[in-house]
C-alpha cells in the first residue's frame, strides 16, 4: 500500500514516465525486501508472481490516471492564465483613447505572455508602416507589409519566409487591417501549437479592433475640430460682411436721399451722386475681398444648379448696367446651348468682374461682346473687347492676386477681380484664361465642363 | 388709397438706415413708425396696424424669419425685407415664409419706393377693395389678354405652350413682385416638383425667346439671381 501511495505521489508530481518507473521500482523493491528469500529478486512462491502482476497493474493504472489528471490540471491552469492575460489586455485596450496607449498595452501584455519580444506596427495616416527608432534587430518591414497586404501570418514557422526570427501577424479589424503584430518568442511552441496560435489570432483581432476604434475616435475628433474652425471662420466672415456693408448701405442711401433733396444746388447734387458712385465701388471691393477670403479659406459651398448660361449673362448685364452705359454691348448666344451646372451668384460675379474690367480698361464707345459656344466637352463663354488689349506675355500674370495690367495707373482697382474669377472657375472645375481679340483688344475665356443635365418634362408642347 | 396717410413700420436696428428710409417714405406721404427689435416690431405691428412693414433680417434680438412667421399667423400686411447680398438663402427663406419682396443692401431710394408701390398695390388687391383686375396686361410690346388667353407681341399672335402660358399668368398676377423658384414651381408644376429648378429655367428661357427683344438682356422677365424671377411691366 505504501508503495502504491509513492507511485501516486510520483505521478502527481512528475507525470507519466516517472510514474511507470516508480511502479516497476515498487514491485522490484517489494520483491527484494519482503518476499522470501529476502534481499534477493528470486521468488520462492509462484503465487507472489500474481501479486506482483496485480501490484504492477494497479501501480501503472493509478500512475496513468493521476498523471492524466495532473496534465489536465496543468492545461487548465495554463488556459486560465492565458484567458486572464487576454482579459486584462482587453480591459486595458478598452480604456485606451490613443494609438500609443493601445500599442504599449499590447506590447507589454504579449512580451509577458510569450517571454519574448513583441512589437505592434501601426499604419500611419499616409498608410505606411514605420519601425520605432533605435531598433537594431527589429522585424523586417517588407515581410510585415506582405503580411498586412495579404492578410496572412508570415515569418517564423509559417509558409512565407519560415526561416526568419520574427513572426508577423496582421491586425485585422472589421473595416481593414490596421497594422502588424511582430513577435519574437523565446520558444517556438508559442507560434506552432494550434491552441496558442489561436490565442495569438485572438490577440491580433482584439488589438486590431482597439486600433480601429481609436482610429475612428481620432477621425471624429478631427472632424469636430474642422467643423468648429469652419463655423468660426464663417461667423467671422459674416460679421465682417455685416459690419462693412451696413455703413456702406447708410452712405449709399443717404447720398441718394441727398441727391433727390429739393432745392439742392446743382454742385451739391453732383457731389451726392459722386458719393453714391464711390460707395458702390467700395461695395464692389468689399464683395471681392470677402469672396476672396471665403474662397481661399475653402468656406465656399457651391450652390450649383443646372441652368442656361443666358440667364447668368442676363443678370450680370443687368447688374453692370450703370457701368456699361458708355460702351456698345452685344451678346451672341446660340438658342440651343446646353444647360450647365453652376452657382449663379458666383458665376454672375465672374462675369461682372470681367465686364467691369472691360468697361474700365477700354475707352468709352468701345465694343464689348459676350459669346457662348460648345467646344468639345466644355462650354466656352467669351467676353471680348476691342480696346487697347493686354500687355503681351502677361496674360497669365493677370490672374495673380493684386496684379494690375500696368503697375502705375490712374485706373482704380486693387487687382483682385481676376484672381477671384480664377478661384471661382476652379471651384467649378472650369478654367479661365486671357487671349488677344482678333483685330485688337482683350478676350477673356471661361470654360465650363458640360455634364448631363437632368431630364425635362415631356408632357408639354402638345396642345 | 383709402386713408390720407398710410402707415408704415420700419423694423431696423441701424438708425441711419431708418432715417433715410423714413425720409423717402414720408416724401411720398407715408406716416412712419420705427422700432429696433423683433419684439417691439411685433407689438407695433399689432397696435399701429401698418399697411407696410420694412424689416431688416439681421436684427440683434431675434431672427427676422421668426418675426415673419409670427406676423403671418395673424396678418397679411405687405412686408419688404432688407438683407445683404451673398445671403441669398436668407432672402429665399424670408420670401417663402411670407415676405412680399426684398432689397439687397446697399439699395437706392428709387428702388425702395418702386418695391413699396408694388407691395402696396398688391396689399390693396388682396383686400379686395379695388375693382377686379383688368383682363388686359401690357409689358413692353407684349399684350396679354387673360380672358381670351391670347398673347400678342407687337400686334402679332405669339404661340405659347400651356405650361409657358401658365407660367406667364402667374408672373402677371404677381407683376412687380419677386417670386421664388419654389413658389413658381409649386404654382406651375405642383408641389411634387418644387426642387426641379431646371424646369423653370428652361421654360423661363423659352418665354424670353418668345417675348423679349433680346433674350440675353431681358427688360421685363427679370432674373433675381439665385432667388427667383420678377416680371417688371
Amino acid at each position: 500500500m505504501l508503495f502504491l501511495l509513492t507511485v501516486l505521489g510520483v505521478s502527481l508530481r512528475w507525470g507519466r514516465g516517472p510514474s511507470v518507473l516508480a511502479s516497476f521500482l515498487a514491485v522490484g523493491l517489494f520483491d527484494f525486501f519482503f518476499i522470501a528469500p529476502h534481499l534477493s529478486f528470486a521468488v520462492s512462491d509462484v503465487q507472489y508472481l500474481l501479486t506482483f502482476i496485480v501490484m504492477l497493474a494497479v501501480g501503472l493504472i493509478t500512475g496513468q490516471l493521476t498523471a492524466h489528471l495532473r496534465y489536465q490540471a496543468q492545461v487548465a491552469a495554463e488556459r486560465e492564465a492565458r484567458s486572464r492575460a487576454l482579459f486584462e489586455l482587453t480591459r486595458e485596450l478598452s480604456g485606451a483613447l490613443q494609438t500609443e496607449q493601445v500599442v504599449d498595452s499590447a506590447q507589454d501584455s504579449l512580451s509577458r505572455e510569450l517571454h519574448g519580444r513583441a512589437l505592434v506596427l501601426v499604419l500611419n495616416l499616409r498608410d505606411e508602416l514605420l519601425l520605432p527608432p533605435g531598433l537594431d534587430d527589429g522585424p523586417d518591414l517588407g515581410t510585415a507589409r506582405w503580411a498586412l497586404d495579404h492578410g496572412q501570418a508570415a515569418g517564423l514557422a509559417t509558409d512565407t519566409l519560415p526561416g526568419s526570427a520574427w513572426f508577423y501577424l496582421p491586425l485585422q479589424a472589421p473595416m481593414r487591417a490596421r497594422g502588424v503584430l511582430c513577435l519574437r518568442p523565446r520558444d517556438l511552441a508559442a507560434v506552432i501549437q494550434p491552441e496558442r496560435r489561436a490565442q495569438l489570432d485572438t490577440y491580433a483581432s482584439i488589438i486590431g479592433q482597439a486600433l480601429e476604434r481609436v482610429h475612428y475616435v481620432e477621425v471624429a475628433q478631427d472632424a469636430l475640430v474642422h467643423i468648429e474652425s469652419e463655423r468660426l471662420r464663417n461667423s467671422l466672415l459674416s460679421a465682417l460682411s455685416h459690419d462693412l456693408r451696413t455703413p456702406l448701405a447708410v452712405v449709399y442711401g443717404l447720398a441718394d436721399t441727398l441727391a433727390a433733396l429739393p432745392g439742392l444746388p446743382e454742385a451739391g447734387c453732383e457731389m451726392a451722386q459722386a458719393l453714391q458712385r464711390e460707395s458702390q465701388r467700395i461695395n464692389a471691393m468689399v464683395n471681392n475681398l470677402l469672396d476672396m477670403a471665403r474662397l481661399q479659406s475653402g468656406a465656399v459651398q457651391l450652390r450649383q444648379q443646372w441652368q442656361p448660361v443666358e440667364e447668368v449673362v442676363g443678370t450680370a448685364l443687368q447688374a453692370m448696367q450703370s457701368v456699361l452705359g458708355g460702351h456698345q454691348l452685344s451678346t451672341e448666344l446660340a438658342a440651343d446651348l446646353p444647360m450647365v451646372n453652376l452657382d449663379a451668384v458666383l458665376m454672375e460675379r465672374v462675369l461682372c468682374n470681367l465686364l467691369e474690367n472691360a468697361a474700365k480698361y477700354t475707352p468709352p464707345g468701345s465694343r464689348i461682346v459676350i459669346k457662348a459656344a460648345v467646344q468639345g466637352s466644355e462650354l466656352l463663354l467669351r467676353v471680348s473687347d476691342n480696346g487697347p488689349g493686354l500687355p503681351p506675355g502677361r496674360e497669365e500674370a493677370l490672374f495673380e492676386k493684386f496684379a494690375r495690367a500696368k503697375s502705375e495707373t490712374s485706373t482704380p482697382g486693387v487687382g483682385l477681380g481676376l484672381a477671384i474669377c480664377r478661384a471661382i472657375m476652379q471651384a467649378h472645375q472650369g478654367r479661365i484664361w486671357a487671349e488677344a481679340t482678333p483685330g485688337g483688344g482683350a478676350t477673356f475665356v471661361l470654360a465650363l465642363p458640360l455634364g448631363t443635365p437632368p431630364a425635362l418634362p415631356e408632357f408639354d408642347d402638345h396642345e | 388709397m383709402s386713408e390720407p396717410h398710410p402707415v408704415a413700420l420700419i423694423v431696423e436696428d441701424e438708425p441711419s438706415i431708418r432715417r433715410f428710409v423714413r425720409m423717402a417714405l414720408e416724401a411720398e406721404g407715408w406716416q412712419v413708425h420705427e422700432c429696433e427689435t423683433v419684439r417691439q416690431g411685433l407689438i407695433d405691428a399689432g397696435t399701429r396696424r401698418p399697411e407696410l412693414i420694412i424689416l431688416d433680417l439681421g436684427l440683434p434680438d431675434d431672427d427676422g424669419l421668426n418675426y415673419l412667421k409670427d406676423l403671418r399667423a395673424w396678418s397679411a400686411v405687405p412686408v419688404i425685407v432688407l438683407s445683404a447680398r451673398s445671403e441669398e438663402a436668407d432672402k429665399i427663406a424670408a420670401l417663402d415664409a411670407g415676405a412680399d419682396d426684398y432689397l439687397s443692401k446697399p439699395f437706392g431710394v428709387g428702388e425702395l419706393m418702386a418695391r413699396v408701390r408694388v407691395a402696396l398695390r398688391r396689399g390693396q388687391n388682396t383686400r379686395g377693395s379695388d375693382e377686379p383686375a383688368s383682363t388686359l396686361f401690357r409689358f413692353g410690346e407684349v399684350e396679354v389678354d387673360l380672358a381670351a388667353r391670347r398673347v400678342l407681341r407687337a400686334g402679332a399672335t405669339v404661340h405659347l405652350t400651356p405650361t409657358e402660358y401658365r407660367l406667364l399668368t402667374h408672373l402677371i398676377s404677381n407683376a412687380g413682385k419677386v417670386l421664388t423658384h419654389r413658389q413658381l414651381l409649386k404654382l406651375v408644376w405642383g408641389p411634387s416638383h418644387v426642387d426641379d429648378n431646371h424646369y423653370l429655367r428652361v421654360y423661363m428661357g423659352q418665354l424670353r425667346q418668345k417675348l423679349e427683344a433680346l433674350p440675353a438682356q431681358p427688360r421685363h422677365l427679370l432674373t433675381e439671381t439665385a432667388v427667383g424671377y420678377r416680371l417688371m411691366p
